[in-house]
């Protein structure tokens, strides 16, 4: 057995290491180290007494390297063996980055409530300059003076309309069935079952059509875009098209929001009328023969109600197309970029489709439509 | 006689408030072949994208013969990429595209050819790099040399002046790397142009280069210009003789197999 690890702090300032350092417990260190910096001039540590060296220690000392170079004081080690000094040599060949890395943003607080409500501003301010940018890109295309390909625009219309079909048509089943299912439990007790079909009507044709459509979208294809996008974006896709002349809003964005503001109001007729289908089963199972459902839905649907809604999809489509093509188009360079930028597109697309839908609300109540 | 094509006048260039590059100035020479150097991440890359106008200086002008780029609008600075052929490090190729049409981007773009035309020169390009018969092939199922030796094919679709090129060679095995250093090589001498490239990874550096600089990721600091061999030698800075005396072993290594 070697003699244990010691260390202390000599009459002309030197620090003194010495024993077996491999031990489980060490003295600790930091408190001499306090001290040592107090004193005037080069810190001088003595590890020639040192008889088992062991990470801790060299980490203890890189620590104390760290320090001095804080305080620009020079650090003389004495006594370290060959394989010491070759060490501490690579370890601190380079000073440590200075710079901050990205902080995660920590627990819910009322201080990140306040700075995401910040952000959301930033972000909205954002949307508008981009919203812009794309306006000018969309009326040139219009005149017939874009970048954009018609192969372009007809994939996008793929991803935006058919292939999306399947999804929607399973949601908007669902969601009928849910308005029947919560409008007939109290409709019953009135013995106006009947009226199930105003409910479903109404909701569907106003409200859920468009906004469940509009989510599944955002889901789907908004994110989808911000991916292509972002992966654009680290592929250098996007460099390439800008030094071609080629307007990359024009190239990019404006067929995939052309293909999401056309595509929306047909999802947005299709999951109305899968979802007037739905309730109609849960309103047959309550005792509401499909005749009587239908000859109710002939009054419950106006033209209004049916209008609200696609101007509704149409609006939605339009942040839907925004939130991804903004985050795509913005995200960073690394391979995180992507991942990111999906993440961003989704949840920013959401915020935006609920304040819009409450709004849009608003204002209807307002002008009595 | 010789002509600046490119003078860059204490050009810093940073990212939001993350510094990468001070001071840096250089001019390269019409039908040089200029070679940005420097370890990994010390800012070649941001150097050839401020070259190309996709990001604005913090301070400092880059100017193309009389024409000063930095003070230049979109339309001026179009007229100027008319005349280059750029790659990317990561490739550029348009993912959703054919080779074919990557390689006919530039023509339709830039040029009044028809579309028989631009078919025939698309091949015309495709051959020289080596990829005639790939036209309908996606840059995603194409392998890594042969997506380098495409953007290639259409950094040259126009016969440009300028050639930029970011590690064209960085990720190749160095049979298929040697081979792209000797077809840029060829293609320079056959069109004339002026040639910007990035590149660490060094057999190309004394094969095919007149004149390079090194950029310092430490210092930030553009430390060292000139004609890459007389650097090995006589640089007053340790790190720029490492740099190339790694790299002069690397070509020796690279020549023996
Ligand atoms: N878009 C960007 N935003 C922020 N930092 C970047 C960006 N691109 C590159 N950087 C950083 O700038 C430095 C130089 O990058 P780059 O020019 O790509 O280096 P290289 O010399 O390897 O080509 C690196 O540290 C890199 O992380
Ligand atoms: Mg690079």
């Amino acid at each position: 057995m070697s003699e244990s690890a010691t260390a202390s702090l000599s009459a002309d300032d030197q620090l003194l290491i010495a024993g077996d350092w491999s031990a489980a417990v060490l003295p600790t260190l930091d408190s001499l180290f306090t001290t040592l910096l107090e004193t005037e001039g080069p810190l001088k540590v003595d590890v020639t007494s040192v008889t088992v060296w062991d990470p801790r220690l060299e980490a203890k000392l890189l620590h104390l390297q760290r320090l001095a170079y804080a305080g620009q004081r020079q650090l003389e080690l004495l006594g370290t063996p060959d394989s010491q000094t070759q060490l501490f040599k690579l370890a601190t060949a380079v000073a440590p980055y200075a710079g901050t890395a990205a902080t995660s943003s920590g627990l819910f607080t009322l201080k990140n409530l306040r700075s995401t409500l910040a952000d959301i501003g930033d972000d909205l301010l954002e949307s508008l300059e981009f919203l812009g940018a794309t306006t000018s890109a969309v009326l040139r295309t219009l005149l017939g003076r874009s970048g954009m390909r018609r192969r372009e625009f007809i994939e996008s219309l793929a991803q935006a309309g058919p292939q999306a079909m399947g999804i929607i048509t399973l949601t908007s089943v669902l969601v009928g069935m849910i308005l029947a299912y919560l409008g007939a439990a109290q409709l019953q007790q009135f013995g106006a079952a009947v009226f199930v079909a105003d409910l479903v009507a109404i909701g569907m044709l106003r409200e859920m059509g468009a906004l469940m459509t509009a989510i599944v979208m955002a889901g789907r294809t908004g994110a989808a875009y911000a991916a292509q996008l972002s992966t654009m974006q680290t592929n250098e896709e996007i460099d390439a098209i800008t030094t071609l002349g080629i307007n990359p809003l024009e190239f990019l964005v404006v067929p995939r929001m052309l293909a999401l503001l056309l595509m929306m109001p047909l999802l947005v007729v299709y999951a109305d009328a899968l979802g007037i289908v739905g309730g109609a089963v849960v309103a047959g199972g309550m005792g509401v023969t499909p005749l009587q459902y239908i000859s109710q839905l002939d009054s419950a649907i106006t033209i209004t109600h049916f209008l609200v809604g696609v101007v509704k999809g149409l609006i939605f489509a339009l942040l839907i197309a925004i939130a991804g093509c903004r985050a795509g188009m913005n995200a960073g360079r690394n391979s995180e970029a992507v991942g990111r930028a999906t993440t961003e597109a989704v949840v920013t697309a959401v915020v935006y489709l609920i304040v819009a839908d409450a709004a849009i609300n608003i204002l209807c109540q307002l002008l009595g439509i | 006689m010789t002509e600046a094509v490119i003078s860059v006048r204490e050009l810093t260039m940073a990212y939001g408030s993350r510094l990468i590059q001070q001071d840096v100035s250089f001019d390269v020479m019409r039908g040089d072949i200029f070679v940005i150097m420097g370890g990994s991440g010390c800012g070649k890359s941001t150097l050839l994208k401020h070259l190309l106008g996709l990001l604005e200086p913090a301070k400092g002008e880059i100017v193309y013969g009389e024409q000063n780029f930095t003070r230049s609008g979109p339309g001026e600075r179009q007229k100027l990429r008319q005349n280059w052929g750029i790659t990317y490090q990561s490739g550029g190729l348009i993912s959703a595209m054919s080779l074919a049409d990557n390689v006919a981007l530039p023509l339709e773009q830039y040029s009044n050819y028809s579309k028989a035309d631009i078919r025939d020169i698309v091949a015309l390009k495709l051959a020289l790099v080596g990829l005639d018969g790939y036209q309908e092939f996606l840059p995603a199922e194409i392998s890594g040399g042969m997506r380098k030796r495409a953007a290639l094919a259409r950094a040259i679709a126009l016969d440009p002046d300028i050639l930029f090129f970011d590690e064209p060679s960085a990720g190749l095995d160095p049979i298929s790397s040697r081979r792209l250093d000797d077809l840029i090589l060829q293609l320079k001498e056959s069109t004339g142009a002026s040639v910007v490239m990035v590149t660490h990874e060094l057999p190309s550096i004394f094969a095919i280069a007149n004149n390079a600089i090194y950029l310092d990721a430490d210092s930030k600091r553009m430390i060292e210009s000139g004609n890459p061999s007389w650097m090995r030698e006589h640089s007053e800075h340790a790190v720029v003789r490492q740099f190339l005396n790694r790299a002069a072993e690397q070509a020796a290594a690279g020549g023996d197999s």
